[in-house]
């Protein structure tokens, strides 16, 4: 499973990729190496449901070094029950070009 | 009469309890949980069902897509249902006893595929001595806090083992503003699949290697643990302790198949992979029960699991039709050098099947050799970590006589 990639940098320009067994394994690596970026998931709070907490994820990778700020603005915000799977909790967080959706099913009390 | 009886509403119960209604079987499914999935809806980290859904999900949409067509499909099932007993009566005759906030109920199937799952190995089983006190958790305790429930179990965190779960919530811990302070490793290598080894580098998290944690100590809460280096035969090391300041002691340290009401019936173990012995239907050594997922053998992808619950299911559906799994018979698949894990245990050669494997220990440029069939494959690299899923073809399973055995070896001739 995976495979282990190669890239040469030079003055922040990608000069060679080698080992990539797929052109999907080629761009993760170079973008890796220039903009690392990451799925972030946590859990926010949830009023009136079966459950105090709702999993949540954003619905594409964020750069690295925004990770932080998103999980403090995440540790604030609560929703209300019910929630459902996919359902939108923050649109373009930090301007990011990204959602936070809600990934588990959370009834009303 | 159910025609079967699953135990077990996690990944590989819920996949074989819809496999085994649309293949028109009459189902119960018992959970012992207030909610169905198992553990997937604490796993809230993407990685899940790339083979099975053929795109990336958390565990808890893994789990939902499940339990939405458990719904559609009107499957029987229910929840805060703990299981206290099987009984065997006959070979298309079998109770299950088991609690439920109506009280104890008594339940009867021709079949029972037995889902269980798998608990997790704590700190009394890993020889950490010292001061009993608060703040000691599994990794799987400090997930259910975290990501059902909202609490955050510590601050200063050091984490035994460095397998997924171990690694899954070293990032736990670090994205909600916790310091990792170390991730304590017996082996001499990460016990992790890469794309979770990679957390540690994202994190800045230390990784030891050939290290223990063997003692802890705090007044009401834990305030430092006691590492120790060891040498490759895993002894200790003398004059290599040192000391790490925490509050928090994760304990990740392995996984052990459930298989307690299993063994009290009298299905035979396989004490490698800690789940029962089984044939190509993943049918244990009692006619009838079959097993799937963690109870079998500790799985490192979801999409193995939901695989075994569908086979299982599929097995049931044969068993009650002809009154057993027959076979003309049954050729044994044993272990060769470096393969530590092992199912199914005995196979047929009428049909195709997939084994599961796990090596002993990490080796780079490999052949994996079958060789009473003269099936060869190579492998570029194998880990204890990663599980081998390959599939033997009926054709290739009836060149052999009595056995098949499966060896991991260095490439080069």
């Amino acid at each position: 499973m995976g495979c282990t990639v190669e890239v040469e940098v030079e003055n922040d320009r990608v000069k060679e990729v080698s080992g990539y067994k797929c052109p999907r394994g080629k761009e993760w690596a170079i973008e890796e190496v220039i903009s690392p970026k990451r799925v972030v998931m946590s859990v926010i709070k949830v009023k009136d449901g079966k459950l105090p907490t709702v999993s949540v994820k954003t619905d594409k990778p964020v750069p690295k070094d925004k990770i932080p700020e998103l999980m403090k603005l995440l540790a604030k915000i609560e929703v209300k029950a019910p929630v459902e799977v996919g359902q939108v909790i923050l649109e373009k967080p930090l301007n990011l070009d990204v959602k936070v959706v809600a990934t588990r099913k959370v009834d009303s009390a | 009469m159910y025609d079967t009886i699953i135990i077990g509403g996690g990944p590989a119960g819920l996949a074989a309890a819809v496999k085994a209604k649309k293949l028109g079987l009459k189902v119960l499914l018992l959970d012992e949980n207030e909610f169905l999935g198992g553990i997937l809806p604490q796993c809230i980290h993407p990685g899940f069902g790339l083979h099975y859904f053929k795109e990336e999900l958390t565990g808890p949409e893994f789990a939902h897509r499940f339990i939405r067509e458990i719904n559609e499909l009107n499957i029987e099932h229910y929840t805060n249902a703990y299981v206290l007993e099987i009984e065997n009566y006959s070979d298309l005759e079998k109770k299950v006893v088991f609690s439920s906030p109506e009280g104890v109920k008594e339940v009867w199937g021709k079949t029972i595929i037995y889902a269980a799952g798998a608990r997790e190995r704590h700190a009394f089983e890993i020889g950490i001595v010292g001061d009993r006190v608060a703040g000691i958790y599994t990794a799987g305790e400090a997930q259910t806090l975290m990501d059902i429930y909202g609490v955050m179990p510590g601050k200063e965190v050091v984490i035994v083992g460095s397998g997924d779960v171990g690694l899954i919530m070293a990032r736990r811990f670090a994205l909600e503003g916790a310091k990792v302070k170390a991730v304590i490793e017996l082996m001499p290598y990460p016990g992790g699949l890469a794309r979770n080894v990679m957390i540690l580098r994202d994190f800045e998290i230390p990784l030891y290697l050939s290290h223990k944690v063997v003692e802890v100590r705090g007044r009401k809460r834990v305030e430092k643990v006691k590492v120790v280096k060891v040498d490759e035969n895993l002894k200790e090391i003398p004059g290599s302790e040192f000391w790490i300041e925490c509050d928090t002691l994760l304990i990740s340290a392995g996984l052990i198949p459930n298989v307690k009401l299993l063994k009290k019936i009298g299905a035979q173990i396989d004490p490698l992979n800690g789940g029962p012995i089984v044939n190509e239907f993943l049918e244990t050594t009692i006619p009838g029960i079959f097993v799937a997922g963690n109870a079998l053998l500790i799985n490192d992808l979801v999409d193995y699991v939901a695989e075994q619950g569908e086979l299982a299911a599929l097995g049931a559906k044969e068993f009650i039709e002809n009154q057993g799994i027959l076979s003309r018979k049954w050729i044994e698949l044993k272990r060769g050098s470096n393969v530590r894990i092992l199912a199914p245990h005995y196979i047929s050669g009428e049909r195709d099947v997939y084994i599961y494997a796990r090596v002993s220990r990490p080796m780079e440029n490999v052949r994996v050799t079958f060789p009473e069939i003269e099936k060869e494959l190579r492998l570029p690299v194998v880990k204890p970590s990663e599980m081998l899923r390959i599939k033997l073809k009926a054709e290739e399973i009836q060149k052999a006589e009595e056995e098949i055995t499966m060896e991991v070896g260095k490439g080069e001739v």
